[in-house]
């Protein structure tokens, strides 16, 4: 039963205040293998968030379930890794104390954890930067410590909602070309949210696309491009674009039909 | 050239850095940031100083009557005929200041985390901490004498009743400031709620919680003086209070200046300690960092 990393099974989330009830998801399912990079995009308020959000167990769902690795989630998940679009740094530390607060709340020991951040400072290129505060960071180099910190513990499931979204665009690929080459060589499974069909086609096994509100799942395209992607070359490739294509169309018509 | 503004980390990792372009610069020792501090805050004491050679001017052209309004030199005579009375006094009024601005801190603090903590206790204490706000310390100071006696225990709790709201509202304030994600990220992190309270969420407070310090110092030293000109035989409301009924301008002008230079040495101690504990904090960067020429 343990065979997927993330099942989210017929799921339905409402948000109940005073003035309104607002139905996010409703009849959500969705599987993710260990190891899988999955892309999910979707009109904006369509629930991606909220999706994340469940999978972590931040949100309980109102109906349905929620598993990560074969287990129930109930409650906020320790196994997981969380990169949001803001960096949401504590601008009282520095970069590399930013990293090792995983650590200090995990109560990680002190030499692991330690070994750990520099080998992620090394492999997002913040070496230089570890005693810099997050002010006097790029927004890059602030996501790139917010990756460090998601990743210190070796989470098996890497969450990540947005996380280039304020970057300009040519950070944003370069950033997109690091996350690939982390994704590979850590070999974790990464749930992306993003509004950028190319970034999601590029690192992405699969794309999962959400409906306007109440979100639900459109559709699931799989992307068949090799294992290795050069940025320029792929960006190229018939299937690259074929893909891209096929999500375009796909959300467009899903806007043009409400 | 390095401009001396530019916003220093610490280490001596010259070396580390050049190839990435980054290049540490030793943290600057305190006097240099002691010397800094002065640097920036020279404007209000030449401001200070124009309006002490005003008062000199108006006095000395002869402009109003001397028993009305004392020269700077009658004034500084008065201080000088008898420098252990106004020693005395000063000190009364200090301690008093001091102690109630570290009760109302230490209260106001605690309050603040207990009603952040809980909303059932913040609707309880909110109206309550408005209406001790409200009241008119004046009027119900001289209940303080009859309850607590002509010693120091009036004076105190004035004090602590003045300076204590700011510090509470600032802190509350200070406490919900959390960015909500913050908060998120630190559960995932399996975080205990008071790992979360002392490394996000108290931090994160103290810019705020300075702010209202700086407000509570200076509301502390009035209410010092408040509960001295209810009833005292010591301290500067007390020395106010006994030259108005002799007629004695110049000690009544030395009181008067003495306390607001406690006023404004206690608010200097507390914006100098806020720039040593948060030197990371957006109002408090020496203007970020300056290019060099
Ligand atoms: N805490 C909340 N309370 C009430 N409504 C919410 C809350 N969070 C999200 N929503 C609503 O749920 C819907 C989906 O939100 P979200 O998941 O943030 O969308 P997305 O990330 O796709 O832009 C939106 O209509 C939003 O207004
Ligand atoms: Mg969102």
């Amino acid at each position: 039963m343990a065979g997927y990393a993330v099942e989210i099974d017929d799921v339905t989330v409402r948000f109940r205040s005073k003035k309104r009830d607002v139905t996010a998801l409703t009849d959500v399912t969705m599987r993710v293998e260990p190891g899988e990079f999955v892309s999910i995009v979707g009109p904006s308020g369509c629930g991606k968030s909220t999706l994340l959000k469940l999978s972590s167990g931040l949100l309980p769902a109102s109906t349905g379930d929620v598993r990560l690795f074969g287990e129930p989630v109930n409650g906020p998940r320790k196994d997981i890794g969380y990169v949001f679009q803001k960096a949401a740094l504590l601008e009282w530390r520095s970069a590399r104390k930013n990293i090792l607060l995983q650590a200090e709340m995990r109560k990680m020991p002190a030499k692991e954890a330690a070994a750990r951040a520099d080998e992620l400072i090394e492999m997002t290129g913040l070496s230089g930067f570890e005693d810099a505060l997050p002010h006097e960071l790029s927004g890059g180099m602030q996501q790139r410590v917010a990756l460090c910190r998601a990743l210190l513990h070796r989470p098996p499931v890497l969450l990540m909602d947005e996380p280039f979204g304020a970057l300009d665009a040519l950070t944003r690929e370069q950033m997109n070309v690091e996350l690939r080459r982390i994704w590979q060589e850590t070999g974790t499974t990464v749930l992306l949210v993003t509004h950028s069909i190319a970034e999601a086609v590029y690192l992405s096994d699969q794309v999962v696309m959400i409906s306007a509100r109440p979100g639900t799942v459109a559709g699931v395209v799989d992307v068949n491009l090799p294992v290795e992607r050069d940025y320029g070359p792929t960006m190229a490739e018939p299937e690259f674009a074929k893909a891209t294509r096929h999500i375009r169309d796909h959300l467009g018509a899903a806007a043009a039909a409400e | 050239m390095v401009t001396h503004t530019q916003s220093a980390r610490a280490g001596q990792r010259e070396r580390a850095g050049e190839a990435s372009g980054v290049a540490e610069r030793s943290r600057p020792g305190l006097g240099q940031r002691l010397g800094g501090f002065l640097e920036r805050s020279w404007r209000p004491f030449a401001l200070l100083a124009a309006l002490f050679v005003a008062w000199w001017g108006v006095t000395a052209a002869e402009l109003v009557e001397p028993y009305l309004v004392p020269s700077p030199g009658d004034t500084f005579d008065a201080i000088a005929q008898r420098p252990e009375y106004f020693w005395e006094h000063t000190w009364t009024t200090t301690y008093e200041t001091v102690l109630g601005f570290v009760i109302a801190i230490a209260v106001g603090v605690v309050a603040a985390v207990a009603m952040v903590q809980s909303s059932t206790l913040e609707k309880t204490l909110y109206p309550l901490l408005l209406f001790a706000q409200v009241i008119p310390k004046i009027a119900i100071a001289p209940l303080f004498v009859v309850w607590l006696g002509f010693g120091l225990g009036p004076k105190i709790l004035v004090a602590v009743l003045m300076a204590f709201f700011p510090v509470v509202i600032s802190m509350v304030t200070g406490l919900k400031s959390v960015d909500p994600e913050m908060l998120q990220l630190s559960s995932t992190m399996g975080a205990k709620s008071g790992q979360t309270f002392w490394k996000i969420r108290f931090p994160a407070s103290l810019p705020h919680l300075f702010s209202g310090l700086k407000v509570a110092a200076t509301m502390a030293v009035t209410g010092a003086v408040v509960g001295e000109f209810v009833g005292a035989n010591a301290g500067l409301g007390f020395v106010i209070l006994q030259a108005n009924g002799n007629l004695d301008t110049p000690v009544l002008f030395a009181g008067l200046l003495i306390m607001s230079l406690l006023g404004v040495l206690l608010f200097v101690i507390v914006e100098w300690l806020e720039q040593l504990l948060l030197p990371w904090h957006a109002s408090r960067r020496d203007e970020g960092a300056s290019t060099t020429i």
